[in-house]
């Protein structure tokens, strides 16, 4: 089983992370669960939400605790959040900063890739959510979920220009991450 | 069909196909995505039904009240705070015999003040006279209101359907969403027995002296007892007529073989599958008693089940403040008299607040119980917080 979880704050669109890239590997034919667990509920709060994809319906409803992969929408949440928790040895943390991933100088093993995911929400999409960009990134990264049924996705949650520009952000992840890294050092 | 959606959005779409005449509810978190969801069906058209407004939950109740009253199939969601507001009113619902359907997301009370998930809320109206059925999942807690509606219309009784609020109905998972006229089939319009009517006058509830309450009260709790048999068979039939299995009094998962069952109701159900297969791997033998309908209490079906079991744990997301584990209460007297001897029945309390049960804390409760029984425990208690306290 997969297990992602989402860090982000209240309003940079976390739950509907979740969202697509569960549905996203339920369109690839996969079973996926999205659930979040809010805190104050309101803007910008700490947020989390929990993704799980397998082959088998899945029956669990504990919190996500060990994650293979994180992401994370807020870089300034490291500090304040135990963001890194439970996180897999070998996992991934994909975490939304214009720097390269060893400037983080995260306290991990796991493969840490960056991509400047705000930057590229406001030219694209005019609002700073990088939550789209963010699942661009670990698509292709991972090849867990493919783009193609993100863009499906995206385009049921968001019909109209406000999809169309969300799929654009989700095409330029992927052809950043493609380049190789996210940010040049 | 097979869709990917929300829990609550589950919920509205199989609610407006079960073709509710009257709907009135007032907004309170986690039950909010369900109430806006058939408010927008009914104001595009889409649901040809009255969605009467209200300034709060006492109200809502009291609406629906009337509206089933007038002969009209009526429904209702709350939570929390909402259900306790309507207390007074759930009674008179039960006692009148309204055949209403609620759905309980299922959240904290206060104080302090939480809007995450445990049971309180629909445990501490257990009495009030609703059949109360529990869901495990998505699937089950669509399912649940196609059924809940054929039961309460069967018996002239009034379905709680709960839910966990947050855990369910803010999950996204696959939901097999039958076509309306699945539903039709199943659950033919609601033909009412007894109609207030101002061409044929006549009262509801108005006024039992001593020689007629206790009967009165009698009656019902006979009626609870005997709608055993219809939620029983409501099941059976919806299982026939969808392909799945859903609902019934109570469900079991590897019981067979297990030396130790855990019994618990709702979504953590399903981690604890998990973890019994877990358990298996290691030669484990541990099985899952599922409640369904937690009132009526099916404590046969019970019994039947757990004769042979020597030991037995409830796993429950609610308290009896001053007594222990309401669940565990309810399973101990399950048991005929002289049956409990020998017999360890162990009780956690477990979730509340939103408390997260991980598979750990589930795995050290299952390993205490192998070595003790356990009278009462809070599982996952933070003992930091609680040592400075004079306990």
């Amino acid at each position: 089983m997969i297990e992602i979880r989402i860090h982000g704050r209240g309003g940079q669109g976390n739950v509907a992370a979740a969202e697509l890239l569960a549905n996203a590997a339920f369109k690839d034919g996969k079973y996926a669960q999205a659930f979040p667990s809010f805190g104050a509920e309101r803007i910008g709060a700490p947020v989390q939400a929990f993704v799980r994809i397998d082959h088998k319906p899945i029956r669990t409803r504990e919190e996500v605790r060990q994650p293979g992969y994180l992401i994370v929408q807020d870089r300034y949440l490291i500090d304040t959040v135990p963001v890194l928790d439970g996180l897999k040895p070998d996992g991934l943390v994909i975490v939304n900063a214009d720097t390269c991933p060893e400037d983080l100088q995260l306290k991990t093993t796991a493969t840490v890739a960056t991509i400047p995911a705000t930057e590229i929400a406001l030219e694209i999409i005019g609002k700073p959510i990088p939550n789209v960009i963010m699942i661009g990134a670990f698509c292709s990264i991972t090849g867990l979920v493919s783009l193609e049924a993100v863009q499906r996705a995206i385009r049921e949650k968001f019909p109209g220009k406000m999809g169309e520009n969300n799929v654009a952000a989700l095409e330029r992840a992927h052809e950043i991450m493609q380049k190789g890294k996210g940010q040049p050092c | 069909m097979l869709k990917y959606l929300e829990g609550s959005h589950a919920v509205s779409q199989v609610v407006a196909m079960c073709r509710p005449q009257v709907i009135s509810a007032y907004p309170i978190t986690p039950q909010t995505h369900i109430v806006e969801d058939l408010a927008r069906l009914v104001s595009e058209g889409r649901l040809d039904a009255e969605f009467i407004n209200v300034e709060s939950e006492f109200s809502a109740a009291s609406v629906i009240l009337g509206a089933s009253a007038a002969g009209a199939r009526a429904y209702t969601t709350t939570t929390s705070q909402g259900l306790l507001l309507m207390t007074e009113v759930l009674y008179c619902i039960a006692g009148m015999r309204l055949p209403i359907v609620l759905t309980c997301t299922n959240r904290a009370i206060s104080a302090p003040l939480n809007i995450w998930n445990d049971q309180q809320d629909s445990m501490t109206v257990r009495d009030a006279g609703w059949i109360q059925v529990y869901a495990e999942d998505n699937q089950e807690a669509a399912d649940l209101h196609i059924q809940a509606f054929k039961i309460a219309e069967q018996t002239n009784l009034p379905v709680m359907v709960c839910m966990d609020g947050f855990i369910l109905t803010h999950a996204f998972e696959p939901v097999d969403i039958p076509e309306p006229q699945e539903v039709d089939a199943f659950l033919p319009a609601f033909k009412p027995q007894h109609i207030v009517d101002p061409r044929w006058p006549r009262a509801l509830g108005l006024y039992a002296d001593p020689r007629f309450y206790m009967e009165t009260r009698y009656i019902l709790h006979r009626a609870l007892e005997k709608s055993e048999d219809v939620i029983k068979q409501v099941s059976a039939d919806f299982s026939r007529a969808f392909g799945r299995p859903s609902g019934g009094l109570i469900r079991t998962y590897k019981l067979e073989n297990a030396d130790l069952v855990i019994v618990t109701m709702g979504s953590v159900a399903g981690t604890v599958k998990d973890l019994i297969d877990a358990l298996e791997e290691e030669g484990k033998q541990v099985g899952l008693l599922q409640i369904g309908s937690f009132r009526p209490f099916p404590k046969q079906a019970i019994y039947r089940a757990l004769k042979d079991k020597m030991n037995i744990v409830v796993l429950e997301k609610a308290v009896s403040l001053g007594r222990g584990g309401i669940l565990a209460s309810d399973v101990r007297w399950s048991f005929p008299r002289g049956e409990r001897k020998g017999r360890v029945i162990s009780s956690f309390i477990a979730g509340l607040g939103g408390r997260n049960i991980s598979t750990d804390s589930l795995r050290e409760m299952v390993e205490r119980v192998c070595l003790e029984p356990v009278e009462l425990d809070f599982l996952g208690l933070n003992k930091e917080i609680i040592a400075e306290r004079d306990l």
